[in-house]
């Protein structure tokens, strides 16, 4: 979906770059409060955040539902207000809160979506959208006729009916069973092997651990980190070692002070906390020392923090 | 896509428009061509048989134009505000929002669709008329200009109106207590020189009877006020709505938060 009257250059810069957006509402709430944020070409970005962080807000005012207060956006190297034609044809949008046509057809309402976004019509191309989304059954249907998860879809290919390269997908799986979402992701994957970013918002921490290639989190309308998943998974993914203790400790023994200790349940587990980087975890050396005290223990376990939690840490810790 | 214009948005939008009237035939065709019956058999036969005649034409061919002109324009309004109310009701203007289209497509689109309909239940209105009483049409190009000015100007009218309520009731409270009334008592029925002369002055503050009268000229050549006064204040109050629905894109009044 490139285009290659584009030059190598073009190519090469962010597909979107924020500077400095905020959003103040006519209410006087401030839901932005100076979002920088570059998006590269091509990638699965997810935005994490709480309920009300100003996710949906970001995305509104990329897609120019939302009037931004201050900052600049630019879309493929487009500003949003100033070239809002060029900068909009590259985006589709997927939103939040279900809104369809009740009495159109499924095909009549992707027809109009392409049209609406200034494409000649190309009934095979929506029939490979509808196919992808296994709607094409369903296309002579009125849309109120469909379920919630269907009609979600129906949203989904309206947003591609214009072969948007920026698909912003709001809580895309939110209300969709196990299945489907599976299906989903494969769509996801799919659109980004042809070329399209996606930024997706969710509350699903999984699914972030599946699909992104970067994670964003947003708090109370700033962001709060931008890191590639892997690394971020590597950095702050720590594995802990819970040893059950046949008898319970008071405190640590000063001899293992220099251990990163702690002690859970009254005393009657020890919590051992190591990077998984690191090239000796150091659970050998430490078990030795525990039988050196004679410290027994019944039972041990290890837990990887998973995505979830240092979300969950990080929207705290604020 | 063209740089100048998104003319698919336009046809996008138009088409989208005009399948909303083929899935309602009943409201969008039976329910004026009834209403209109009623009206000839009620005013045309039974009070008609009173009133000889109106500067020179029998009340029955007097009525025509005047009650095409209330149903266009009560029909005008409440397509145009419909049109778009509609979707900011239900939620899918986001999709209109996000699109890259000018207010002026976005206009063109929905009002273009809406005074399509208004002239198409003109002309129902026009033949329906014609199966009751015999009358012939003077001036039939300004007689079709004055159709497509006046449905092209309240259904701007109806745009703003369906931009500015954020109720069902708002959205019916503005045709209901200001259009009709001013249709009634805009000449529909009866000539402004028929009336008391203090209150000839006073319709002449309504801007219905501008346009009765410009629409009734151009079947009989007979009018209250001068055509060329007529066509000005119609052209005056399109410029006005085509003013206020800028301001609104440009502010993004109740569209955008
Ligand atoms: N039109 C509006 N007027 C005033 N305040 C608003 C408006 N829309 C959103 N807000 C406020 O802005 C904040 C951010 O809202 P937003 O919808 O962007 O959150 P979100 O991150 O998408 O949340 P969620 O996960 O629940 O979808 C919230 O506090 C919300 O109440
Ligand atoms: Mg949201």
């Amino acid at each position: 979906m490139h285009d290659p009257g584009r030059s190598a250059e073009a190519q090469g810069q962010p597909i979107l770059s924020i500077r400095g957006l905020t959003k103040t509402y006519a209410s006087g709430f401030q839901a932005l409060k100076g979002i920088d944020l570059t998006i590269r070409r091509g990638e699965i970005f997810a935005l994490l955040g709480p309920n009300g962080a100003g996710k949906t807000t970001l995305i509104s005012i990329v897609c120019g539902i939302v009037t931004p207060t201050s900052g600049t956006v630019l879309a493929g190297g487009y500003d949003i207000v100033r070239d809002y034609r060029a900068a909009r044809s590259l985006i589709g949008l997927v939103p939040q809160e279900l809104a369809t046509d009740m009495f159109e057809t499924v095909w009549d309402t992707v027809t109009f979506s392409r049209g609406l976004f200034g494409k000649p019509r190309d009934p095979a191309y929506l029939e490979k959208v509808l196919r992808d989304l296994s709607l094409w059954d369903k296309r002579g249907s009125k849309i109120m006729t469909l379920s919630g998860g269907m009609k979600r879809r129906v949203m989904i290919a309206k947003a591609l009916a214009h072969e948007p390269e920026i698909l912003f997908l709001d809580e895309p799986t939110a209300g969709v069973d196990v299945e489907l979402r599976r299906g989903m992701w494969d769509m996801m994957r799919g659109l980004r092997e042809r070329g399209v970013t996606i930024i997706l918002t969710t509350h699903y921490i999984e699914e972030a651990e599946e699909m992104a290639d970067r994670v964003g989190v947003i708090n109370r309308g700033e962001i709060v980190l931008v890191e590639d998943k892997r690394t971020l998974m590597r950095k702050l993914g720590r594995r802990q070692l819970t040893l059950h203790l046949q008898s319970p400790l008071e405190a640590i023994p000063p001899a293992l002070a220099d251990v990163p200790l702690e002690l859970a349940e009254g005393g009657h587990a020890l919590v051992y906390t190591f990077d998984v980087q690191q090239e000796s975890t150091g659970i050998a050396a430490l078990l030795r020392r525990l039988n050196e005290l004679g410290i027994d223990f019944k039972d041990l376990q290890t837990t990887e923090s998973s995505l979830e939690e240092i979300f969950v840490s990080l929207v705290r810790s604020r | 896509m063209n740089v100048f214009m998104n003319v698919h948005a336009i046809r996008a939008i138009y088409r989208f428009e005009m399948a909303r009237m083929w899935r309602t035939p009943t409201q969008s065709i039976a329910a004026p061509v009834i209403s209109t019956s009623l009206y000839f058999i009620v005013f045309g036969s039974a009070i008609g048989s009173r009133i000889a005649e109106v500067e020179g034409i029998s009340y029955a061919a007097f009525l025509v134009p005047g009650l095409i002109m209330l149903s266009v324009l009560t029909e005008s309004v409440s397509n145009g505000s419909f049109g778009i109310y509609m979707p900011k009701y239900s939620g899918t203007i986001y999709e209109v929002l996000s699109a890259p289209v000018s207010p002026l497509e976005v206009v063109i689109g929905y009002v273009g669709a809406a005074a399509t309909k208004s002239v198409i239940l003109g002309a129902i209105i026009l033949a329906t008329a014609r199966v009751f009483v015999d009358f012939g049409i003077q001036h039939p190009l300004w007689a079709l200009a004055f159709l497509v000015l006046i449905s092209v100007t309240f259904c701007l009218f109806g745009f703003i109106i369906g931009i500015w309520a954020d109720g069902w009731e708002k959205l019916s409270m503005v045709p209901m207590l200001i259009v009709t009334p001013l249709a009634f008592l805009g000449g529909s029925f009866y000539s402004i020189s028929m009336l008391p002369p203090l209150w000839q002055k006073i319709a002449l503050l309504n801007p219905v009877v501008y346009l009765v009268s410009g629409f009734r000229w151009s079947f009989y050549g007979v009018s209250d006020v001068n055509v060329a006064v007529s066509l000005g204040m119609t052209l005056l109050f399109m410029l006005a709505c085509l003013g206020v629905i800028w301001w609104m894109f440009r502010t993004g009044y109740k569209l955008k938060a």
